[in-house]
């Protein structure tokens, strides 16, 4: 208020504050839409953790089928965490327009980085939240394979992971101020093609060569194999840096690259009037 | 020194045909501190494009746009800190409660909660809004209600220049009257300044101290009520705001109205 000037990384830190917050009073509102996703979420994890407990009918007699299922549900977990926080960063622009207070948002004074930031400190907590949900439900139904897992080795390659989906989904965040209406579609394609490269429920070395180029530089890969590595064989933190380097490199490039491309994104808007309200 | 001022601001827009627009052609209008301006002009005349020029939300193409002796372009964050905009659209979380919205307004600008309450609290009474109310839904709420609680918001933040851009467009009369008589205690109690883009010749002549006329990108005239309308005096009689405002542009008050919604 007029009189009473804050200190800017004050005023900043109450920004992030007030996105986190926004998102709470949504997800109270839409509350049995989030306890029907949580559902869905649950029940598509489960089925997908069943494909593993009906391999061994055609042929997979060797299989472990308990480390298989183990497999595939921590698969399922961590694309639903890891696309979630991604589609969050990436609608950031695209659900302001929808609701209308795209413009107020970014003719406030805080800063493009505390939207952002207060967005992703959101997705992260409520998507821990949701998959701990989740994997508590499946851990209950299934008998999985967890004997060796290293819990905080998991944690912390989805800790860096989650960084480098941040930037990674910032910059896809810029595609709906290039283009209105067809920006969020070209996300959702991004989105999809994370899915299918970067080995979610089978291992990268079963796709054809010129996927394996684009799962390189995927940050789902490297989280998925990192974490799984940490749960099914219980690796240690030497063995996880082979996944936590690639991890920390791309957050460092994918963050800055974000913020610097959707800085390019909001001026081209500002200068073609493309921020205003549509729909 | 002006609260606002713009020199020679130019913009254009290119449509998908490669037709372009012009929406500001050399614009140039200063707004003194405590005063209020207000600028009248049918739809597709530039009135919008102008206000979200000065809120930073479109580049100019050339010319130069200060708020408080701080070029708009070149420093935007510390230009948005002192200014708020009111639109036609009320453009809230609609499933957010009204008190929701407030709060995450204000913690835009770097108000916290606690702050912000008993201000909101204070702000709901003076706008005759039912503090019961403030937690119902956005979409529970009138179409008047709801600019009530956009002017709430902008005044929330203490801005010291706010950007009206038809706020009473679509109102009841009643809710029209309301908010009318709440931007008049604006000015009078509070310590902004105020530009008002309207289609309402009585809101323009009641509210402002100077009023502009904006045809084609171009603003045509600027002076004060009196001063405008004894410009097209016609056989020795001075005729009322609607009447320079037809002369000045050729529209209607209906036609300049119904190209707005």
């Amino acid at each position: 208020m007029r009189g009473t000037v804050k200190p800017l990384w004050l005023s900043e830190m109450v920004a992030v504050w007030g996105y986190v917050q926004r998102n709470y009073f949504l997800t109270k509102r839409y509350f049995m839409w989030e306890v029907v996703w949580l559902v869905y979420v649950t029940i598509n994890a489960m089925a997908i953790t069943f494909i593993g407990a009906g391999a061994e009918s055609f042929g997979g007699a060797n299989l472990n089928i308990e480390r298989y299922m183990t497999y595939l549900l921590v698969g399922a977990l961590l694309w639903n965490y890891l696309s979630m926080l991604f589609d969050v960063l990436s609608e950031t622009v695209s659900w302001e327009r929808w609701e209308g207070t795209i413009e107020y948002t970014f003719m406030s004074p805080s800063s493009r980085v505390t939207h952002l930031l207060g967005m992703g400190l959101y997705a992260v907590v409520y998507g821990i939240l949701q998959t701990a949900l989740t994997l508590g439900v499946c851990a209950a139904f299934f008998d999985l394979d967890l004997s060796n897992a290293n819990y905080w080795g998991a944690l912390l390659v989805l800790a860096v992971a989650s960084v480098s989906l941040v930037g990674f989904g910032v910059v896809a965040a810029v595609l709906p101020l290039l283009s209105p209406e067809k920006g969020q579609q070209v996300s959702y394609i991004v989105s999809s093609v994370l899915l299918l490269v970067s080995g979610v429920y089978y291992d990268v070395r079963v796709l054809p060569d010129w996927m394996q180029s684009i799962a390189t530089v995927s940050p789902v890969t490297y989280a998925l194999r990192g974490t799984r590595d940490a749960l099914l064989h219980g690796a240690g933190a030497a063995e996880l840096w082979r996944s936590i380097w690639p991890l920390l490199i791309m957050g460092v490039v994918f963050v800055p690259l974000g913020l610097f491309v959707f800085h390019l994104g909001e001026s081209y808007a500002k200068r073609t009037g493309k921020l205003k309200r549509s729909g | 020194m002006k609260a606002l001022e713009l020199r020679g601001v130019e913009k254009s827009f290119k449509k998908r045909r490669g037709e372009v627009v012009r929406a500001l052609d050399s614009i140039s209008l200063s707004v003194e501190k405590g005063e209020v301006v207000g600028i009248l002009g049918p739809n597709g005349s530039g009135k919008s494009t102008l206000v979200r020029v000065i809120s930073t939300l479109v580049l100019p193409d050339s010319g130069e746009v200060e708020v408080f002796g701080v070029d708009a372009t070149r420093h935007p964050k510390q230009v948005q800190r002192s200014m708020n905009r009111v639109s036609v659209e009320a453009s809230f979380f609609k499933k957010l409660s009204a008190m929701e919205n407030l709060l995450y307004g204000a913690k835009l600008y770097g108000v916290t909660s606690s702050e912000a309450r008993p201000r909101i609290k204070e702000i709901l009474e003076n706008i005759g809004f039912a503090s019961k109310r403030a937690t119902e839904p956005m979409e529970h709420l009138s179409r008047g209600m709801q600019q009530k609680i956009a002017l709430a918001r902008a005044l929330l933040t203490s801005p010291v220049l706010m950007l009206l851009d038809e706020p009473t467009t679509g109102l009841d009369p009643r809710s029209k009257k309301d908010v009318q008589a709440f931007i008049e205690r604006i000015r009078d109690a509070h310590d902004s300044s105020i530009l008002l883009c309207t289609h309402d010749m009585d809101e323009a002549e009641e509210l402002c101290d100077r009023v502009g006329i904006m045809m084609d990108g171009r603003i045509l005239a600027l002076e004060e009520p009196d001063g405008l309308k004894r410009r097209y005096v016609t056989n020795g009689r001075v005729p009322t705001l609607e009447e320079t405002f037809m002369a000045a542009t050729g529209y209607s008050v209906e036609e300049a109205a119904a190209e707005a919604r």
